[in-house]
């Protein structure tokens, strides 16, 4: 219902226009869903998890639980919105979850009547015979009845973006204290974010109205922002939450940009990424509820927030409300309401004597106060009608039933030590508030050892203004201070408030309620939990308070117990007769609130998931319509398909054509790493199983890479540039990984070397030129020498190349005549524009990385990744060739002398024909006879490798094989795909030009 | 004990539950036990109950320093699989597989267990190799998987996007027969079968020091007094090291956070598991609806139980890219647990140098599937000496260099 009477925040002007559920309804520039839903009187706005009970509103902000709704459609549907988060815009479409066929009436409240067989736990006692049953008929009914909002069906066509920032100081909420702390801050010099996660300034200060320097806290308010607004140093954000709080004062902020203004272009929202000296967590506190019998109806809400919606909104919920309250706090709603002209028939308290100054107001008011009194229970079923007033010490006993059709509620406040807690922060029992604060003895710590979060205000259990506002602006200082701005910021502002009464605590209403009607009080209102849930878990044993939330499921639904922890923390505390501080809280992590996984992808979707690396000719593979395959980053051309041909197709042509005339490969994404200075020779000795200290310049070598267990983890031909220069190729997905292992030995342990690594990849282009017409080719295009004598197999030469400037490397992966060329990445396009140009006379074709495998599997070169998998070492794949024996040490060489490793039962490399001329699947093993101690198949090999050969017109594969090198012609079997075996006979591994004699022409 | 079932509750439910008793005691430590079990962690539990049910061994005490299941077991996001590539590994995790199926039946708890299939998608070549041997290899080791196609990936799974500008999917390997748990029921139904062969697992009792003779365990030392043992389970996964050093030797394990999300629930909308390993994140859906996401390892060693968001970005990322609309979705909650990983990835199930104590740990990310096997293999060695389960994880392997290496098959091994 409207007032004639408040509402500062909304322009009763500027009528909004929004639909519920496909009701066309109204509200006002300045309202949230939540205020504009129950100015239409609509307080019903969704059903609970467990029993699909009624749910209203509860509370006006981010720890609202029960008022989750659908917004938008299609590509821009969300499912649990929080309304009291969501800010109204013309033609905002909500919907209610969780209920079917309608809200009002939802055929799942049938868990309701049934909810004394469904305590909590109860899952876990049943649904287990028979077995099957769990799979096929439980748990589909059980999921058919989970979930809240819809799944959307599509993306996001919205867009998304974040903002990495350093600041002295993140001051994360704008209440009074946050505030004066970025004032503080701000004012000594110190760079600052302050972010406040709703659309307006001022907190709670800005609705119960304490005065500030003598002035209204809206007039402070006001001068302090003008007064940041006007610092260059200071920034301050609004609609902006805090997030999380990371190690090392890394925070996280999400900003709602456009969500109040659909209409408005850019980003939806945005991620700060937010490294700090000092956070400052000024994130206020949060009232608590009270569980009374059937305080889950709607027209139950937490008194200051009924307040909040009449002061800032000029909405009411009902126009009787009946408050309850432990606390003098609650009585400002009494006055607020009474001050609106609404009817307070009275103020229930639990305490013994309500003396204080405001109790007294309410009296001189003419509101009745009844202490020493709670409620029993609640009347009504999808709103209140009434309530039943009791004793609070006592058993429920009726004294009186008051008929209205609102309740207020206050069980005291709770700080929001959310951020304060995410990194360690830990916490200390208040006993006179009741309530858990930050210790300020024990703070989370950064890499310095000392505290890098300081909470202040309310979130520090600073209920008065004054102290709140004190702390908050001495805070601010301070932060300032660590990082170096000691300029000094003046004096702190006085606050002053009405004092009040201490609170006494009270966890269940009334103290002594029997099992029916604590059955019936709802601690967490989204997942159904009650008091008597809580106490069953105690009575189970599940006594510690994760094991308690975990059985009850308390405070983990969408609202992760922001109204539920600390008051079902007390009823376990009870039930176990334990201190609360003993029992302690559960743990709180990130987010503060759900946070949307679009927002923390960013930009980093579809093409931009993560960079393509692309080579110099990319534009090229990509315009001859290649086929590509992601490898690592980049993309490469897998096989050049002409017309209506196949892959496949395509694969056995460029094949074909590089042995009979010239192909030409793409071979620029292959690693390359500088290794310089007068220690690299040494170093590259350790690095490689090979020597290469002892290359001659301007000659190659192939080299072998292990880890420190003596596995092959990488190969490559590394070249001799000058004298302290070593230019080592690794493959295609190496480069970073052994740039980085590099990195790691001359970091971690030989840090003395005199030692530089430098990665090259992307600044050459390689391309391979490789087929018997390969020289000629070369030759007709003219420049450096390149005949057998001028540049032998194994060296390479820098010269020109159809006046190119090149360096070319006589190396072969292939098995024919070959010559590497590498050129400056800018004229990468060029050269290789003018290869193909001029090769169209010799037959050229490029060919892909599908046609390169098969030519190096002809040969039976081994390829990384292929025939190793990390428990693979040199010597199973007969390389022991380039073992070097002269060394003292390299890195793998103690790893390769242990037990296992010198095993002579290791599976070696062969190569494997079938007896039928067929292709042996990917991965296949070879069977021996009978099973291991575990039942397995023995096996005794498996295929590395395996292709159809276009040279030799048949299956080709290498594999492992048990003493494979010595079983040469035996026929052994090999699974197939889909099951079955098929017969490949040992042969040599090497299918093509055994002798080589083709590569060294 | 009294037994669970649908009657059970009816019954309780007319007498406003007062009748159902602790599900487990709150025992007071003895001087002595026949076997000390540290941790009570999922495997701890389960190698206690199958000392109890396999060997008639019930002088168990299972000693925690916390709260029963509060380790990894009551942090992971409980994929179950055994498509595992080396013999060893695919034993001890179809072992595990298998008994998971009867597990609630067995345990009267129900463990939740959903076989509703697990997929890994191949998104490069080199994928499509790896996944390919694993099926062979799995098909030899008794272990039912297959190698399905993009379309069958797509069906199985329609909110998945195959034909992603990146890394479409090119087919997936996919176990039928995997799926999920609940992991604190796991953790519980073990206790309370535990606790009723009259075991005591004590909470809050921290093992602080091990006392031997003569290269032989007697007790330990713990925060509550000390207790006397003729043998001793060390199963503390992120803390192996630290207790082994207690008892002086060392473990080749490195404690890291591995951390995990959930989104907000929504009505079903995902029936399978799904990893991506190229893209590095893996999704499925609870029974609650929430979507229950995991990725890496932070990529430095701590204790801290929880980790870097940079992490968490990554993940995320991935899920969107391969389930375009969970962009719409909100993360409810992220955490971490400390996973003990030695150099091959692969658990160490052994005797040790001290005689008497055992070690089981360092089944770093991926250890929930494995629980009722390891405990069952564990309570094996334990009671006889050896196990041919246990066989290939002992701790000399990395003395002879003989690693169970699954990285090869998986970059994620959860
Ligand atoms: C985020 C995440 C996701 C994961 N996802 C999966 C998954 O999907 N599938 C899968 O199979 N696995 C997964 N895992 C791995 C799995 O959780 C673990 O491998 C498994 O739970 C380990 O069980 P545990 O019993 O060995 O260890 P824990 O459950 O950690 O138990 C060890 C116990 O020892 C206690 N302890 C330690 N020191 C002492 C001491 N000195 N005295 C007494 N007690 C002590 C600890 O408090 C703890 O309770 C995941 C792990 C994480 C962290």
């Amino acid at each position: 219902m409207r007032l004639r009477t408040n509402g500062r925040l909304v322009a009763k002007n500027r009528p909004v226009h929004f639909t519920f559920n496909g009701k066309r309804l109204q509200g006002y520039s300045g309202d949230t869903l939540a205020s504009a839903l129950l100015a239409n009187d609509q307080l019903l706005v969704g059903r609970s998890f467990k029993y699909h009970r009624p749910r209203g509103l509860v509370a006006a902000g981010a720890e609202e639980p029960n008022a989750l709704v659908e917004l938008g459609r299609g590509d821009r549907q969300e499912p649990n919105a929080r309304v009291t988060q969501v800010e109204l815009f013309d033609g905002l479409a909500a919907r209610s979850q969780n209920h079917w066929p309608s809200l009002e009436f939802d055929v799942g409240v049938i868990n309701a009547k049934l909810s004394r067989f469904l305590p909590a736990g109860f899952y876990y006692k049943t649904f287990m015979q028979p077995q099957a049953f769990w799979k096929h008929v439980y748990e589909p009914i059980i999921r058919a009845s989970a979930g809240l909002g819809r799944a959307p069906e599509t993306g996001d066509d919205h867009t998304y973006e974040h903002f990495n920032v350093t600041v002295d100081v993140l001051v994360v909420g704008g209440g009074i204290a946050g505030l004066a702390a970025a004032l503080a801050a701000g004012r000594a010099g110190a760079r600052v974010l302050l972010v406040e996660q709703t659309s307006g300034w001022g907190g709670r200060a800005v609705v119960d109205r304490p005065s500030i320097e003598g002035i209204s806290a809206q007039d402070w308010v006001n001068a302090t922002l003008a007064e940041l607004d006007a610092m260059p140093n200071v920034d301050v954000r609004l609609r902006c939450q805090g997030a999380g709080v990371f190690d090392h004062g890394y925070a996280l902020a999400h900003e709602r940009l456009t969500d109040h203004a659909p209409k408005q272009g850019g980003p939806r929202q945005r991620l700060w990424r937010i490294r700090a000296g000092r956070i400052v967590t000024a994130t206020g506190a949060i009232e608590r509820p009270l569980s009374f019998a059937y305080n889950d109806v709607p027209g139950v809400l937490l008194a200051a927030a009924l307040r909040d919606y009449v002061v800032n909104f000029g909405v009411a919920v009902g126009e009787r409300t009946v408050i309850v309250t432990n606390n003098d706090d609650a009585y400002r709603t009494a006055i607020a309401l009474h001050d609106a002209g609404l009817d307070v028939p009275a103020v229930i308290d639990a305490r013994t004597s309500a003396k204080g100054e405001l109790p007294e107001q309410v009296r001189a008011l003419g509101i009745k106060v009844l202490t020493n009194s709670g409620i029993a229970s609640v009347d009504g079923g999808k709103r209140v009608t009434g309530v039943q007033v009791c004793a609070q010490d006592g058993e429920g006993t009726v004294t009186e039933t008051i008929p209205c059709d609102c309740v207020a509620m206050s069980g005291g406040w709770s700080p929001v030590v959310h951020l304060w807690s995410h990194c360690g922060g830990k916490l200390v029992w208040d006993e006179p508030h009741a309530f858990f604060r930050p210790d300020a003895d024990r703070p989370p710590l950064g890499a310095d050892g000392e505290g890098f979060v300081i909470a202040v205000g309310t979130a520090n259990g600073h209920l008065f203004t004054a102290e709140a506002i004190a702390d908050g602006f001495s805070a601010g200082r301070k932060a300032a201070k660590v990082a170096g701005h000691t300029r000094k910021p003046g004096q702190a502002p006085m606050g002053d408030d009405v004092a009040e009464d201490a609170l006494t605590p009270v966890w269940i209403m009334p103290a002594q309620a029997p099992y029916k009607l604590r059955s019936k009080m709802w601690l967490d209102y989204q997942n159904d939990v009650k008091v008597s849930d809580v106490q069953l878990a105690a009575q189970e044993g599940f006594q510690s308070v994760e094991h308690a939330k975990r059985y009850t499921t308390l405070g983990m639904a969408t609202d992760q117990g922001k109204l539920s922890n600390i008051n079902g923390l007390a009823v376990l505390s009870n039930a176990l007769g334990e201190a609360i501080p003993r029992v302690g809280t559960t743990t709180f992590r990130p987010p503060y609130t759900p946070l949307p996984l679009a927002a923390i992808t960013g930009v980093a979707r579809d093409e931009l998931f993560q960079p393509i690396r692309k080579t110099p000719v990319h534009a090229w593979h990509d315009a001859q319509g290649a086929e590509f395959e992601p490898v690592g980053q980049w993309r490469r051309p897998y096989a050049y398909p002409r017309g209506d041909e196949t892959a496949h197709d395509a694969v056995t042509r460029e094949v074909v054509n590089t042995r009979e005339n010239v192909g030409l490969l793409d071979a620029s994404t292959l690693g390359k790493l500088i290794v310089k200075g007068p220690d690299a020779g040494k170093f590259l000795d350790m690095m490689y199983t090979n020597m290469m200290s002892n290359l001659a310049v301007g000659k190659c070598r192939y080299g072998l890479m292990c880890s420190e267990n003596g596995f092959l983890m990488d190969d490559g031909v590394v070249a001799r540039m000058d004298d302290d220069t070593w230019l080592c190729h690794t493959t295609t997905g190496g480069a970073d990984r052994i740039l980085a292992h590099m990195e790691d030995w001359l970091q971690c342990e030989w840090w003395d070397w005199q030692v530089y690594v430098a990665n090259v990849t992307e600044q050459y282009a390689q391309f391979a030129v490789v087929g018997p017409k390969a020289r000629q080719l070369l030759q007709a295009i003219g420049g450096m020498a390149l005949t057998k004598d001028d540049l032998p197999f194994m060296q390479w030469a820098s010269g020109q190349i159809g006046g190119f400037d090149v360096r070319v490397f006589r190396i072969s992966f292939s098995g024919e005549l070959s010559y590497e060329i590498a050129v400056a990445a800018g004229q990468g396009a060029a050269f290789w524009d003018m290869l193909v140009k001029q090769g169209e006379a010799f037959g050229l074709m490029p060919y892909g990385t599908e046609a390169l495998h098969v030519l190096r599997a002809e040969k039976g070169f081994i390829m990384i990744g292929d025939e190793t998998d990390g428990t693979v070492i040199p010597q199973d794949l007969n390389l022991n060739w380039a073992i070097s024996k002269k060394k003292d040490d390299f890195l793998g060489k103690r790893g390769q002398l242990r037990s296992h490793m010198v095993d002579p039962d290791r599976w070696k490399l062969v190569g494997l024909e079938t007896v039928d001329g067929s292709v042996l699947a990917d991965g296949a093993y070879a069977v021996a006879e009978g099973v291991n101690a575990n039942g397995q198949r023995n096996t005794q090999g498996r295929v590395t490798s395996t292709y159809y050969s276009p040279t030799l017109k048949k299956g080709i594969a290498m594999g492992l094989v048990k003493h494979g090198p010595t079983r040469m012609g035996e026929v052994i079997a090999f699974t197939k795909e889909g099951g079955g075996f098929v017969d490949a006979r040992i042969v040599d591994p090497v299918f093509y030009d055994k002798d080589g004699e083709k590569q060294n022409v | 004990m009294k037994r669970y079932s649908a009657f059970a509750i009816a019954r309780e439910a007319f007498r406003q539950h007062s009748g159902w008793t602790r599900a487990w005691g709150q025992a007071e430590p003895k001087p002595r036990y026949d076997v000390i079990i540290v941790g009570a962690g999922g495997h701890g539990l389960a190698t206690a109950y199958y000392l109890g049910k396999n060997f008639g061994i019930t002088n168990v005490a299972v000693l925690e320093k916390g709260w029963l299941g509060g380790g990894n077991t009551g942090r992971n996001t409980t994929i179950i699989r055994s498509n595992y590539l080396q013999d060893p590994s695919a034993a001890i995790y179809e072992k595990a597989r298998s008994l998971y199926e009867g597990l609630s039946q067995d345990l009267n708890y129900n463990v939740m267990f959903s076989p509703r299939g697990v997929m890994m998608l191949a998104q490069t070549q080199h994928e499509i190799r790896g996944y390919q041997r694993t099926v062979h290899a799995n098909n030899l080791q008794g272990v039912t998987t297959e190698w399905i196609s993009p379309a069958r990936v797509k069906e199985l799974c329609p909110i998945m996007n195959i034909d992603g500008p990146r890394y479409p999917v090119l087919g997936a390997l996919w176990q039928a027969r995997g799926g999920t748990a609940r992991h604190d029921a796991v953790a519980w139904g073990y206790a309370r079968a535990c606790a009723d062969m009259g075991m005591d697992i004590i909470q809050q009792c921290e093992v602080t020091g091990v006392t031997t003779e003569a290269g032989k365990v007697t007790g330990v030392n713990t925060t509550r007094g000390d207790i006397k043992c003729g043998k001793l389970g060390m199963v503390v996964a992120g803390h192996a090291s630290v207790l082994a050093q207690k008892a002086g030797f060392q473990l080749p394990i490195e404690s890291v956070a591995l951390q995990a999300l959930v989104s907000e629930p929504i009505k079903p909308c995902m029936d399978v598991v799904v990893m991506a390993n190229t893209v590095h994140g893996y999704m499925s859906q609870s029974d609650k609806g929430e979507m229950v996401i995991g990725g890496g390892t932070d990529g430095y060693n701590n204790y801290t139980q929880r980790g870097s968001f940079h992490h968490i970005e990554e993940t995320v990322r991935a899920l969107v890219e391969t389930f375009p609309i969970v962009g719409r979705l909100k993360m409810l909650r992220q955490w971490g647990g400390i996973v003990d990983v030695t150099g091959d990835r692969s658990p160490i199930l052994s005797k040790t140098p001290v005689e008497g104590i055992f070690v089981n740990c360092g089944w770093g990310t991926g250890g929930f599937k494995a629980i009722p096997g390891s405990g069952w293999a564990m309570a094996e060695l334990m009671a006889k000496g050896a196990s041919p389960l246990t066989e290939e994880f002992s701790m000399n392997r990395f003395r002879h260099g003989k690693f169970i290496d699954e990285s090869v098959a998986a970059g994620v091994a959860h």
